[in-house]
């Protein structure tokens, strides 16, 4: 009885003694993301917890469909009301925001934690504008891997990874003839403009690649690369079935995860999905950068940090970018996500076998940045309504399309 | 004289909010996006007006075209293939069948679903891998092929079925009320001829469901300029620009691609549309109401 009385004083006198702190020190966060399937959440959740660690408070507005999200971003910095930190993917999309001054930069984070030295030249080089630190980096994917079913492979006698391109369509053809489909496509624009890139990087190489979408070069190189992409990607055409159209990526992932299917190209959040089905890179699936290819694309994802005009606010946003950044956040974020950490001095031991591979194409510097880091949104639209109509049009002639590929950048 | 002046002076300040309401809300945001489509406006407004580069643009824009033609091909066919189907439903309820208050529920029903709803049945229906093309192959019928959705050449005419599946019991509804205020003389008159029921719908009963299915018609036609959730939900405008109608191009321009400048101009053109299409059509109305006053 006695023991218990003083329990209760001890808890009443240490509630006392948090709840003023709790009142005004409490740096309050309001987190915009469109991370809500299970993996996506339980990496954003690795965020959280170590911000309350530190004494923050969070509030989730996570909206699913990176569209939707925008969107209702976009509204609420019109109104006035923005939310504390916006999931944004680093490149020309945040941008805008940034030029006409509704973000906060974080300069001071990024000088006191050396983002400088840590991070890849050209993830820095991304994250500033003007010369000032605007976006916390939280992981970085790359896009263009080939995930193939080994169960499948063996059936139609593949013996080995295709090396190039020949090689692919000769695997394609002993899956077809094994009576597998050879490619899980997901028919939906941001898919096809994908592989349409990927394939690009096997043929422009790095230099090319960052030739055609950064200086936007027409030379007769860069078109020759662009007419080889499109014969690829036409040829590809043969080996998809007819229920390819709007397909959802995780539902052709499911394809190969059940080895109905050879192979998909995909980011490799895929990943997430087969190991939610129990797969084990390596043993069950195998993950390639596609043949030819010297490097990987990739995208990365960041936090921004609107202007709120409320003290309490800047104080979270700075105390956010500390935590994204932290090597430790960084990793274990990386793992739920499958995504690559953007720190490059992080210890690789815990990734995966996809995700170290895609880490040292990253700390080698041999990548390329995805269309929605370099191109406008409304140029990566463009793209993707280029390689569209281009797919769905089997009678389409490629000197043709070539030619109307310097349109895509006016 | 001072009664009714004050009486109007009641009514004019209990309807004041409502008509700030249209001309600022309404008018107002409508002049303010026409305005923004003269401008070279990104993802915010801007003043730096290109005059009309934005219209240039659009119509340079190949998927503008085929959505243009597609709304075109999916707003005749919907609203004609509802019409006719609602009135063949209607006709075939008002031959005082049993049951028929079910009848009408179930026809009516999915008028009641969302067209996102709409779209999302149909797309699983219509996938050839697993709908209904997968199902008859699977009862045996190995060469069955039914694939429109999937195939760029007649994607547009699945959305059109869906679409009918959706409208023509709102059709049908107007039409049997129609019906349903016909004198029963009529028939009768016309059974003593001899005349066949086919004959008497055709000849006696269509011409007066005039204004009936005018208005559904009218009905109908408001929802097609705005048709998006359908797409979206079916086929979000695939394969390629098969389906792609202005709606959905104006939405994607504004918040996927960060272009207001060429969102408020597709928006613009859809409004000149649809005025030019309503506005002869009201002249003709309010011409033959004169007409008839005069007679």
């Amino acid at each position: 009885m006695k023991n218990a009385m003083k329990l209760l004083l001890a808890g009443a006198a240490l509630a006392a003694l948090l709840a003023p702190a709790n009142a005004d020190d409490k740096p309050k966060a309001e987190v915009m993301t469109s991370w809500t399937s299970g993996g996506e959440a339980a990496a954003l959740n690795i965020i959280r917890s170590e911000f309350e660690k530190r004494g923050g408070e969070w509030e989730d507005s996570s909206i699913a469909g990176f569209g939707a999200a925008d969107a209702a971003f976009q509204n609420r910095i019109v109104a006035g009301d923005p939310p504390t930190a916006k999931q944004v993917v680093i490149g020309l999309d945040p941008a805008e925001f940034i030029k006409q001054g509704l973000m906060n930069p974080i300069d001071d984070v990024a000088a006191a934690g050396k983002w400088a030295d840590v991070l890849p030249k050209t993830i820095y080089d991304f994250i500033s504008h003007d010369g000032k630190v605007f976006l916390s980096p939280t992981g970085a994917h790359g896009e263009s891997w080939m995930f193939y079913s080994k169960e499948a492979f063996e059936k139609a006698g593949i013996a080995s990874e295709p090396k190039s391109w020949d090689e692919f369509f000769a695997a394609m053809d002993k899956l077809k003839a094994a009576g597998i489909l050879p490619i899980a496509w997901g028919g939906q624009a941001w898919q096809e403009t994908k592989v349409f890139n990927m394939i690009l990087l096997s043929q422009a190489g790095i230099d090319g690649f960052l030739k055609i979408y950064v200086d936007k070069d027409t030379s007769p190189a860069s078109m020759e690369a662009i007419k080889k992409t499109l014969t690829i990607l036409g040829r590809m055409r043969a080996y998809v079935d007819e229920g390819a159209p709007g397909r959802n990526w995780n539902d052709a992932t499911a394809m190969v995860i059940t080895a109905k299917a050879g192979v998909q190209f995909m980011g490799d959040w895929a990943k997430g999905e087969f190991t939610v089905a129990g797969k084990v890179p390596g043993k069950d699936y195998g993950c390639m950068i596609l043949p030819e290819s010297e490097g990987m694309v990739f995208i990365a994802d960041s936090f921004d940090y609107p202007k709120t005009g409320d003290a309490s606010q800047d104080k979270a946003q700075k105390l956010l970018a500390e935590v994204v950044m932290d090597p430790e956040v960084q990793v274990a974020f990386s793992i739920k996500k499958g995504s690559i950490p953007m720190r490059t001095d992080v210890d690789k031991s815990q990734l995966d076998a996809c995700s170290q591979k895609g880490l040292e194409l990253m700390s080698a510097g041999k990548i390329v940045p995805d269309q929605a880091i370099i191109l406008t949104p409304q140029q990566a639209g463009a793209l993707a309504d280029y390689v569209d109509a281009f797919w769905s049009n089997p009678s389409a002639n490629v000197d043709e399309e070539v030619a109307k590929f310097p349109s895509i950048f006016q | 004289m001072s009664r009714s002046y004050k009486r109007s002076f009641a009514v004019t300040t209990a309807l004041l909010p409502t008509w700030i309401a249209v001309i600022v809300i309404y008018v107002g945001t409508m002049l303010w996006s026409i305005r923004l489509s003269f401008t070279d406006s990104t993802l915010f407004p801007s003043s730096n007006y290109v005059g009309l580069s934005q219209y240039a643009k659009l119509f340079a824009t190949p998927k503008w075209w085929a959505a243009l033609q597609n709304v075109a091909i999916f707003g005749v066919l919907y609203v004609l293939g509802c019409l006719v189907v609602g009135f063949l439903l209607a006709a075939a309820l008002d031959r005082k069948i049993r049951f028929e208050s079910v009848f009408r529920t179930i026809f009516l029903y999915p008028y009641a679903m969302s067209f996102v709803v709409t779209g999302l049945i149909w797309q699983w229906m219509m996938n050839p891998t697993f709908g209904i093309q997968a199902s008859v192959r699977a009862f045996g019928w190995q060469d069955f092929s039914f694939d429109w959705v999937v195939n760029p050449n007649l994607a547009i005419y699945a959305v059109v079925i869906a679409g009918i599946w959706q409208g023509a019991g709102l059709v049908m509804v107007i039409a049997l009320a129609g019906m349903r205020g016909i004198e029963t003389e009529q028939w009768r008159a016309a059974q003593i001829d001899g005349v066949p029921a086919c004959r008497i719908y055709l000849s006696i009963i269509l011409p007066q469901l005039g204004p009936a299915l005018a208005a559904a018609g009218m009905l109908l036609a408001l929802g097609v300029i705005k048709t998006y959730d359908l797409i979206v939900a079916m086929t979000n405008g695939g394969p390629g620009y098969a389906t792609e109608v202005p709606a959905k191009f104006i939405m994607d321009s504004l918040f996927q691609r960060q272009n207001l400048g060429l969102a408020t101009a597709g928006a613009t053109v859809l409004v000149l549309t649809v005025i030019a299409v309503v506005a002869p059509f009201r002249y003709a109305v309010h011409m033959r109401a004169r007409r008839r006053e005069g007679a």
